[in-house]
């Protein structure tokens, strides 16, 4: 039988070390919904999510209760609305529409986020993503609740850069349009089907009609673990973060089995990544440092990533029948503490964020930049870390928030779990030639595998 | 049978375990297991229940020893036991 050193063990990661479930997330198929009619398809899309989706946020809230665990965010994703929205929308205003539904459907049944807002574009766009992503500056501003992601290269077919360069004039506009517009809006290099976490969350079209996402957290718990491993070596450094991920990863699989369970809809993944919250000792950075750097962004710290996203990959493994999602470390800005401090104090550049990226799960993510930003310079950005998650055959991302009327070294505040951050600077010359070539970048050679 | 475990944390004072237990037993609510210690003066206790009997829903059962937690100074909390042994058991 349990022992009350376990008991309270467990009690003070939820209470000290800010150990919760950062979010159930259900995805719904909307592919059923399709109709050649806006508004018929707009009923359909409102009556399924609010059907499907009823009972989510009490199950979760029962769920934190009876296992005295914090769930942070319900959240839903969908199908990407290019596909479902094909043959109905025939214009961005149409898609807008869409988005609207979608809000109404995420605010009655009181969930955080819906993501799915979403075009998969690796290889080409159709006249519906293509509207669907013109749509997004607007989509996003005229809604609260609904996050919004563009795939725009994979391993398997390359980078469309066609997308890239739109997308860098979207994100432009975007951020002109609305404050929190682009906090909701991830541009994606092999993005995963079955990811709960947002803004890039959508039910990939190798769902089933309903799945249930765990996303875990506790980069607290993990900063706790690590202090305490001081002076000693990389193997008892290592074997320390696994036996932790595994202890925060089997929380994560008993509530996605639970929800599972009492929503009867299948479970999917646990994603088992380490997610940071602006909260004091919630922060992935303090990890790093508390492996011995003296702020995140030093030399080192590339190494000191990889080690940590591997060990919690090794030690999450075992706890979970399934993982998937992006699982590994996430590394914004705006939305970790100690990654806004070494932002803050030049200790840690675009650059290298950019070559932290090629070792933690995701990417470049909420980070501010100067609001006179050229769409061509972000698109450049973007068209660097799609690369590196293809030719790594890894998800990479790019969550960059142009900030209106900033310039580098002002303060950008977002508020809630997106944070503030510092705008950090961009490299200033140009690569407008490069981005303007019309086309796709080619599949890398280690792609052929067949 | 489904298994809850109730911790009690506070400044040690007469009648904790007396409080908690009679709520407990007025509730038809067994105990399985109590451990208990002191950690610099700070009264820890563990108790594994089994509240299959009880007539109250788990949500009642939690805030009602929750309320007598802040009457006696201390605070209480029900947790049922998975969350305990999907952390510390493979």
């Amino acid at each position: 039988m349990i022992n009350i050193y376990e008991v309270n063990e467990t009690n003070k990661m939820i209470e000290e070390q800010n150990l919760d479930v950062r979010t159930i997330t259900l995805g719904i198929s909307l592919l059923d919904c399709a109709s050649d009619d806006l508004s018929r398809l707009c009923d359909n899309i409102y009556n399924k999510i609010t059907t499907v989706a009823k009972d989510l946020v009490s199950v979760g809230r029962d769920i934190e209760l009876e296992f005295g665990i914090p769930i942070v965010n319900k959240r839903i994703s969908v199908t990407p609305i290019s596909l479902v929205g094909a043959s109905a929308a025939h214009s961005s205003d149409d898609f807008v529409k869409i988005a609207l539904t979608l809000n109404d459907a995420a605010k009655t049944v009181g969930v955080n986020f819906l993501g799915g807002y979403s075009a998969l574009v690796s290889k080409g766009m159709t006249s519906a993503d293509r509207y669907l992503i013109e749509s997004i500056p607007d989509a996003l501003a005229k809604t609260a609740l609904i996050c919004s992601s563009v795939n725009v290269g994979s391993t398997r077919c390359g980078i469309d850069m066609d997308a890239v360069r739109l997308m860098g004039r979207i994100i432009k506009e975007t951020s002109e349009k609305s404050d929190m517009g682009c906090a909701k809006l991830v541009v994606f290099c092999n993005a995963p089907d079955d990811n709960p976490f947002m803004a890039g969350a959508f039910c990939g079209v190798t769902e089933g009609d309903a799945v249930i996402n765990v996303g875990v957290s506790g980069p607290g718990v993990v900063k706790r673990a690590v202090e305490k491993t001081k002076g000693e070596s990389f193997e008892v450094l290592c074997e320390t973060i696994k036996k932790t991920a595994f202890k925060v990863t089997r929380v994560g699989q008993l509530v996605a089995r639970e929800a599972s369970n009492r929503l009867n809809i299948p479970f999917g993944i646990v994603d088992l990544s380490l997610a940071p919250t602006p909260a004091v000792g919630d922060s992935v950075a303090d990890i790093l440092c508390a492996m011995g750097l003296e702020q995140a962004g030093a030399p080192g710290t590339t190494a000191a990533l990889a080690l940590l996203n591997d060990q919690v990959k090794k030690g999450g493994v075992m706890a979970s029948s399934y993982v998937g999602g992006l699982s590994g470390a996430f590394i914004p800005v705006s939305e970790d503490r100690g990654m806004i401090e070494a932002a803050s104090t030049g200790a840690l550049t675009l650059e290298k964020l950019e070559a932290m990226t090629c070792v933690c799960s995701v990417g470049l993510d909420m980070i501010a930049i100067p609001g006179d930003t050229s769409a061509a310079t972000i698109s450049g950005i973007i068209a660097d870390e799609m690369a590196i998650g293809m030719i790594n055959s890894k998800t990479t991302a790019v969550r960059l928030c142009p900030a209106k009327g900033r310039k580098v070294g002002d303060t950008v505040e977002y508020g809630g779990l997106f944070g503030e951050s510092p705008v950090m600077a961009v490299n200033q010359f140009s690569c407008e030639e490069f981005i303007n070539r019309k086309g796709r970048i080619p599949s890398p050679i280690h792609s052929f595998r067949n | 049978m489904k298994k809850s475990v109730i911790t009690v944390v506070g400044k040690d004072t007469v009648g904790i375990i007396a409080k908690v237990c009679t709520y407990l037993a007025n509730n038809r609510i067994n105990i399985l297991d109590i451990s208990q210690t002191i950690v610099s003066g700070y009264f820890n206790m563990m108790m594994v229940v089994d509240m299959n009997d009880s007539a109250k829903p788990f949500a009642d059962i939690s805030s009602e020893l929750e309320q007598i937690g802040e009457e006696i100074g201390v605070v209480i909390h029900c947790q049922r036991e998975e969350i305990f042994e999907s952390m510390h058991r493979i």
